[in-house]
């Protein structure tokens, strides 16, 4: 049972889906981003945060994954200043929708004034908000951009244990745990993390703070970044608690602390509110049955579409 | 005669609990000219200050509801969807209704979006959310679509023949029950009728099934809308159909219909059948969606 709290679902086809409920995951976080270009209209922004927050959420349940998403602007489009300001406006109406776990991802690309501007607001309004943070940490000059993030969540007193540090390597790594904020890992091709170092990782550091994701997107990535890591963690000897603590137990910890993303969500779908998502009502368009018996196989053995 | 909101509030009100004054606080801002970011923010907290409870409605309130919306039933609302909807009737803001109507829409979840929707006959101006009604109706989440068009006297009221016979294929397209529709048999016209027999004819040569609801459709209508011979075909094929497309003809009085069902050996048999079959509805729908765990028909 895992969860990928990084995943940008809005990109991904169907298959992914089938795919992700197969291999044990039962819930995914959709930060909210840029979409592969830079936005040139509010609107466009505004439409892209209620799609997080309604039409994906249902796209996941008929898989029976459970969705949620991160509200924010993120590092690239604070740059253009119009398009910030408009967004700053709008963030509010969103950030307290059902399943929003988090102001999200902020932080810094390049590490511009206009960059620094909002990251800071944002974490003022998390903090008005009562909302844990999830932090884009920059991939070029990455060491620095980093303890810089941490130096402004400290400086506008957010606690720490409420923000999540993504995309850590190496370098970043023993910084993050030592001042107290979760560390992210993004297990994604070239560009950011593999699974045989994360495993490393993990022997060194146990799994204390530490969270696994597949920050999966437009790009070349896997959406099974999570369960491939457990699977190769265990086969190398790490523990399972281990093991569970980096792919379920502390992603739920931090995230859940919104209220917005229960354990219960997946164990007892039926049980709370009738008229949610997940249960009873989940029907594809056109009546097709939501749930997937064996995917992979039906789909390349079968060559009968129906 | 009171208002359908006035009396909702009084009942959310009594279900609110101890929650009351936090809502009567809210209330009385709202409906006193107040921004409408705090209108946002109320809709967004109620959920999780009054909980997701079902509404439940005192005894012979849903009595005084129907006299005021006939046909109405809070089926499958709940006690935060209620409050959202008084909050929403009773705002007093600046711009027209309907711009604030849309950005409530374009902004909410999908359970929110619901009970926006549900609670359209309680609005003031309800004429001028034709644009947003329509934006449900095209919506891809069926329990949004569904919000609007069953248990909901809105659809009855207010859509043009047009937008009526598209909500009606839709349901079929995306395997809702008709029979919570308010105004199904009243709305009932022969344009209809011909599209669904076109519906009909497309499932068969596909090798697909389709709801037996759709003979009720027709049959008023089966001598315009050409449906004799799949009329026919329905009471020559399996007992199910068979049942309810005899039992829906034998009500059209035109000769022709009566012609085809006194020709059919079958057909007698089936219309008992159908007749003593009360819940002929609700076992096809049990059958052909057990996905659907709601009593709806």
């Amino acid at each position: 049972m895992f969860i990928d709290p990084h995943a940008h679902m809005i990109s991904r086809t169907t298959d992914d889906y089938e795919a992700m409920a197969e291999a044990g995951i039962v819930a995914v976080i959709e930060p909210a981003f840029w979409v592969g270009q830079p936005r040139t209209f509010v609107g466009t922004y505004v439409d892209y945060l209620s799609t997080i927050v309604g039409f994906e959420r249902f796209r996941a349940a008929q898989f029976d994954i459970r969705h949620y998403c991160t509200i924010g602007l993120n590092s690239k489009e604070a740059n253009n200043e119009e398009l910030a300001e408009g967004v700053m406006e709008w963030l509010p109406r969103f950030a307290l929708k059902e399943g929003v776990v988090a102001i999200g991802e902020i932080g810094y690309d390049e590490q511009t004034a206009l960059e620094d501007k909002y990251f800071r607001a944002q974490l003022t309004l998390a903090k008005e908000l009562k909302l844990p943070v999830m932090v884009h940490t920059p991939h070029r000059d990455k060491k620095r951009g980093t303890s810089r993030s941490m130096d402004v969540c400290e400086e506008m007193g957010v606690d720490p244990s409420w923000v999540v540090i993504d995309h850590n390597n190496e370098e970043t790594v023993k910084e993050t745990l030592d001042r107290g904020f979760w560390a992210g890992f993004s297990i994604y091709p070239s560009t950011k993390m593999g699974n045989a170092r994360m495993v490393e990782l993990l022997k060194q550091y146990g799994g204390n703070g530490i969270i696994v994701d597949s920050a999966c997107d437009w790009g070349i990535s896997d959406c099974l970044g999570v369960p491939k890591t457990a699977q190769l963690a265990l086969q190398s000897g790490i523990s399972p608690e281990i093991v569970r603590q980096v792919t379920y137990a502390n992603a739920l910890e931090v995230y859940g602390k919104s209220g917005q993303i229960k354990e219960r969500d997946w164990f007892e779908p039926t049980g709370i509110d009738q008229r949610d998502l997940y249960e009873g009502n989940s029907i594809l368009r056109g009546g097709r049955e939501p749930r997937i018996e064996a995917p992979g196989q039906r789909k390349k053995e079968n060559l009968y579409i129906e | 005669m009171k208002q359908p909101s006035e009396l909702l509030r009084q009942q959310v009100l009594r279900q609110a609990d101890e929650h009351r004054d936090w809502l009567e606080e809210r209330w009385q801002m709202l409906a006193s000219d107040c921004s409408e970011r705090e209108l946002h923010i109320v809709m967004g907290m109620a959920p999780r200050i009054l909980g997701k409870a079902q509404l439940t409605l005192e005894p012979d309130a849903l009595a005084q509801f129907d006299a005021m919306l006939p046909g109405w039933q809070p089926v499958d609302w709940s006690l935060d969807s209620a409050a959202r909807v008084v909050s929403l009737a009773i705002y007093r803001g600046e711009r027209p209704f309907a711009a604030i109507f849309k950005d409530l829409r374009r902004t909410a979840d999908t359970r929110e979006l619901i009970a926006l929707y549900q609670g359209l006959p309680f609005y003031p101006a309800p004429e001028s959310l034709a644009f947003d009604v329509g934006e449900a109706l095209r919506s891809n989440i069926s329990d949004v679509f569904r919000a609007v068009v069953h248990h909901n006297p809105y659809p009855q009221t207010y859509f043009d023949g047009h937008r009526w016979n598209h909500m009606v294929l839709k349901a079929l397209f995306i395997n809702l029950p008709l029979q919570p529709i308010l105004g199904l048999l009243e709305r009932n016209n022969p344009e209809l009728a011909c599209q669904l027999v076109d519906h009909v004819k497309e499932r068969w040569a596909a090798g697909r099934d389709i709801s037996i609801e759709v003979w009720r459709c027709i049959a008023p209508y089966a001598i315009e809308a050409n449906a004799l011979d799949i009329f026919e075909q329905a009471i020559n094929g399996t007992s199910k159909h068979g049942a309810a497309a005899a039992l829906s003809l034998a009500a059209n009085p035109d000769p022709r219909a009566q012609a085809l069902l006194a020709a059919n050996p079958r057909a007698q048999l089936l219309v008992d059948e159908g007749l003593a079959k009360e819940n002929l509805v609700n076992e096809d729908l049990t059958h052909r969606n057990s996905l659907l765990k709601r009593e709806d028909a």
